[in-house]
Parts: C-alpha cells; sequence; structure tokens
C-alpha cells in the first residue's frame, strides 16, 4: 500500500497544500493550489484509475484553476499584503479542522467498507466505466448532463441579451 | 507490411537488441522509452525550423514581398540565424518580477507541449505508449499551456503582459469546450478513447469513398470546428488577440527576452503541431491512405504529409484573416461554435442510428447545412452591422 511513488505524491500534496495556505500573495497560493490537483491526478493515476486521473487534471487543473485566477485578479487579490494573512482566530480554525479529521478518520475506519475482503485486482477500462454511466448510472449521468447543458445554454442567452447600446 | 514501412521500428527492435548485451535487464523499458522519446526530441524542434521559414516565406508571398532571401540558400538557414541570436541575446528579466514563476512559465510550457506527442501515433505501430484514455491525456495536459500562459503574464509585473494574459486565458478557456465537444464525435463512432485504436477505425474499405472520418456530414463539420477551435488555441490570426502587436505589444510574453522569448515561441509551435497531428488523427484517417492502393506508400510519410498539408492551411489562414475584436471573438465562441458542435454531437448520435445507407447521409446533410445557416445568421443579426463610429479620448 505504501510504496515510494506513494510517499513522493504525499509529500507533494501536503506541501502543496500547506503553502496554498501559508503563502502570502493570492496567485502563488493559487498555482500551489494547482500542484495539488496535480499530484491528486497522479495519485488517481498510481491506483490505476486512469480515466478519473486524466479527468480530474482536465477538469480541475484546466477549468477550477482558471476560474481562482480570474477570482482572483477580478478581485484585485493580487497585491502583496504588508502583513500576514493569519486572522488572530486562527487557532480555532485548527482546532476545528483537527476534529473533523479526526470524526472523518474515525467513522472510516469503523465503516465495514473500510476492510474488504481481499479480491483480485480489477482492471477497470474506460470501456467498462462508460458502460456503467450508459446502463445502471443512466439517470444520475442525465440529470447531470441537463443540467450541465442548461447551465451552458443560460450563460449564452444571458450574454445575449446585453441590453442594446451602452 | 513493407520493410520501409516498418523501417524505424525495426531500427528501435535492432538498437535494444544490440543493448540487451551490454546493459542490465532493469534498464530495458527505459532504454526503450528513450529511444521512442528521442526521435521526437530531433524531428519535431527541426519541423519547428522549417516551419518558420515555411510560414515567414508563405506571409511574404501572401503580402507581396520575397520573405527571408539573405542567409543561405532561399533563406534556408534563417532558423539557424535566429536560433543563435536567441541564444547569445542578454537574458533580461524585470526588477518586479516574479522571478520563480517567470522562469517556469516557459520551461513548463515546452515540457507540456512535448508530453502530449506521446499519444499520437505517427505511423503503423509508432506510438510512444497507447493509452487507453489516450485523447483525454492529450487534452488534460494540453490545458496546462492556460495556466502557464496566465502564469508568464502575471509574473512580468506588466500591464500589457497582463491584458495579454487575461484575453489568452478567456481565449482558451472559451475555446478549449468546441475543440473537446468536436472531438466527441469521433469518440462516438470510433467507440474508444485511444488514438492508435481511432486511427484503425479509418481503415480503408474496399469501396470507392474512403473511410477517413472527414468523408461523413458531422466529420466534415467537426472538422472544420476543430481547426478553427484549434487555430483560437495556438493563439494564431485571426485570434492573435493575446499577442495583438498593435493594441498590447506582444502580450503576455513581453518581458521576455533571449532564449526564454525562443522557448515561448518553440512551445507555441510545437503545441500547434500537436494539435494538427491530433486533427489528422481523428478526422483525416491518421497514417491510413484514403485507398487501399495506396497502402504502399509508407504510413508515416502519409502522416507527414497530412500534417504539412494541414500547417499549409494555418499559414494561409494567417496571410489572409484579419484580426478579430475581442467581443466579436467572445461572440463566435459561444454563440456558434458551441451551439454548432453540441450539434453536431446529435448528428453523429443520428449517423450511427440510422445506419447505412443513403437515407443518414440525406437527414445528417440536411441537419448540417440547415444548423449552420440558422446559427451563422442568427450571428449575422446579432453583430447588427452597420457603419462603425470612433470616439476619441478627450
Amino acid at each position: 500500500m505504501v510504496t515510494g511513488p506513494f510517499l513522493i505524491l504525499a509529500a507533494l500534496i501536503l506541501v502543496g497544500a500547506v503553502a496554498a495556505v501559508r503563502m502570502r500573495n493570492l496567485v502563488h497560493c493559487v498555482l500551489a493550489v494547482a500542484v495539488v490537483f496535480v499530484g491528486l491526478a497522479a495519485a488517481y493515476l498510481q491506483l490505476g484509475a486512469q480515466f478519473v486521473g486524466w479527468a480530474q487534471m482536465l477538469i480541475y487543473v484546466g477549468a477550477v484553476a482558471i476560474l481562482l485566477v480570474f477570482a482572483v485578479l477580478l478581485t484585485r487579490g493580487g497585491e502583496v499584503p504588508e502583513r500576514a494573512l493569519f486572522s488572530p482566530g486562527w487557532h480555532w480554525g485548527v482546532t476545528i479542522g483537527a476534529a473533523v479529521f479526526a470524526l472523518l478518520a474515525w467513522a472510516i475506519r469503523q465503516s465495514p467498507a473500510a476492510h474488504p475482503p481481499p479480491a483480485a485486482p480489477v482492471q477497470v477500462t474506460v470501456e467498462q466505466i462508460g458502460t456503467a454511466l450508459m446502463t445502471h448510472d443512466v439517470l444520475a449521468l442525465e440529470v447531470t448532463g441537463l443540467l450541465l447543458t442548461a447551465a451552458l445554454i443560460g450563460a449564452v442567452i444571458i450574454a445575449m441579451n446585453d441590453g442594446g447600446p451602452q | 507490411m513493407s520493410g520501409v514501412d516498418q523501417l524505424f521500428v525495426q531500427l528501435k527492435h535492432w538498437a535494444l537488441a544490440r543493448c540487451a548485451g551490454i546493459l542490465p535487464e532493469a534498464w530495458q523499458p527505459l532504454v526503450s522509452l528513450l529511444l521512442s522519446i528521442i526521435p521526437l526530441l530531433v524531428i519535431f524542434p527541426t519541423l519547428f525550423a522549417a516551419m518558420v521559414w515555411m510560414e515567414r516565406k508563405g506571409l511574404g508571398r501572401i503580402q507581396n514581398r520575397y520573405g527571408p532571401n539573405r542567409v543561405g540558400p532561399f533563406g534556408l538557414l534563417q532558423p539557424a540565424a535566429d536560433g543563435i541570436k536567441a541564444l547569445i541575446k542578454e537574458d533580461i528579466v524585470p526588477r518586479a518580477a516574479d522571478r520563480v514563476v517567470h522562469w517556469l512559465a516557459p520551461v513548463l510550457l515546452v515540457t507540456t507541449a512535448f508530453t502530449v506527442y506521446a499519444v499520437l501515433p505517427f505511423g503503423r505501430n509508432m506510438v510512444v505508449v497507447d493509452l487507453e484514455a489516450g485523447l483525454l491525456f492529450f487534452f488534460a495536459v494540453g490545458t496546462v499551456a492556460e495556466l502557464v500562459v496566465f502564469m508568464a503574464g502575471w509574473s512580468s509585473r506588466n500591464k500589457y503582459a497582463l491584458l495579454g494574459a487575461m484575453r489568452a486565458v478567456a481565449q482558451m478557456i472559451s475555446y478549449e469546450i468546441p475543440l473537446v465537444l468536436s472531438t466527441v464525435t469521433v469518440v462516438m463512432i470510433a467507440g474508444t478513447l485511444s488514438l492508435p485504436q481511432i486511427v484503425l477505425a479509418q481503415s480503408p474499405a474496399s469501396g470507392w469513398w474512403p473511410a477517413w472520418f472527414v468523408f461523413t456530414p458531422w466529420g466534415a463539420a467537426g472538422f472544420v470546428l476543430f481547426l478553427i477551435a484549434a487555430n483560437a488555441e495556438a493563439n494564431r490570426s485571426p485570434f492573435d488577440l493575446p499577442e495583438g502587436e498593435s493594441e498590447i505589444i506582444a502580450g503576455y510574453f513581453i518581458e521576455y527576452s533571449g532564449f526564454k522569448f525562443a522557448l515561448f515561441f518553440l512551445g507555441e509551435y510545437l503545441s500547434l503541431f500537436a494539435v494538427s497531428a491530433l486533427g489528422v488523427t481523428l478526422f483525416l484517417g491518421g497514417w491510413h491512405a484514403p485507398y487501399v492502393v495506396g497502402e504502399w506508400v509508407p504510413s508515416w510519410v502519409w502522416f507527414f504529409l497530412k500534417l504539412l498539408a494541414v500547417l499549409a492551411l494555418f499559414i494561409w489562414t494567417r496571410g489572409t484573416l484579419p484580426r478579430l475584436r475581442q467581443d466579436q471573438l467572445m461572440n463566435f465562441a459561444w454563440k456558434f461554435m458551441i451551439p454548432m458542435t453540441l450539434i453536431n454531437v446529435v448528428i453523429a448520435a443520428l449517423w450511427h442510428w440510422i445506419g447505412s445507407g443513403p437515407v443518414r447521409w440525406l437527414v445528417c446533410s440536411a441537419l448540417v447545412i440547415g444548423a449552420y445557416s440558422l446559427l451563422g445568421r442568427g450571428l449575422m443579426r446579432a453583430g447588427r452591422w452597420m457603419p462603425r463610429t470612433y470616439r476619441f479620448a478627450e
């Protein structure tokens, strides 16, 4: 389970996550988050989930990180603050975070799903994922697809009525 | 197949067998990978040099001038001169720049541009890795370029660079959607995401009509949409607003000089080659000949001929079309390209569902032409073309 590549990836993800919180410059934080996304994608690939890994890379690095960049630049957050970013009550945040993590970790350890009977490792192909999406999980796929298409068309319609000459 | 066709594959096997006697067993995969990668690292930068020369000559001819004609015969040594010039120039980094990010941007751009070549099939049995989700890999790695462009523009601490980066990111993210959606049709019909498998799906049949995907209604529409989106992704004219010289000087790489600038140049052309090669693979039959008779020509010759044809198309487009305005660019992406690609997905589904026969040709062609004319008319009406009025700042 704990192999060399996994340790390297875990270190990369943790360093990136800490950097994303600790960096002073917001743009540096966004870049650190992008490193975390790449690390997570690599972790999926290391588990043999090719489709999930590349999809993670495509969606999170290609879209979510860019969205964060836009948010930072459009809110004029790109300037470096004079002093540290931490608010006085930061230790409360750490305590609550640690408590939530402990609770989740405990729940996962207790769950029977965490200790499955040892099964032969299956190689899931993209074709199997596609078949599952089209047969067993077709309703979820259709609902998601409808929602996303509606959002896309909605965005176009909002842009279409720009209220005449300005 | 014939010996010439598999020449490079045989050569690699021969070299690997020679190495097996000298190197330990554990090194075999590494040597095998290196033998596949090093030719790519040689061929595509060479193609870059040739392409720059062809482009400057071609643009020169279109603009009624000679183009480079001083260095070597027909200016053929111009790329070498440019390379030496870039190498011996001073590397200037602005004092206010973010040094690490400023340095990282060109390096990451070239690295990712080379990485996508891993899944492209250049000939029969000539692919570095046959990934099952190859197409997804191509787009996943390609999206890093957006972040890199932003890194370059932001770290320069220059308003033109930042403006150029914002324009580039907005443009690339808008055209990424039609780019991916136009390839979805091919995935639907071929039933696979692996690029070598997609090429096999276009093997020449015995009939008189080639089996390339571009020779179907949805494929023709998809190929044109793909080329337009690829042109925009590569930030080339008429979509070169991010680096528009007359407006924002050179956009996001204004503060790059010397070899870093050359790396940006290299990275841009490498991604252009990669996306053209992807277009060839998806729509133009990859390394296949159109007919069985043409199969005696080696597969890699077919591939590179098609690649050069697509690149010539890009040069032609760059020489003849004027630059768009920012609002026209966005309108075109969101009000024409995306609806058209979505309709094309439905058309491809119909094509698959109706089954072979003249009916599907009639229905799908009518749908493509109808959708094109309706959307185009809508775009023209939304444009409200009228004489332009200019306002000057007081």
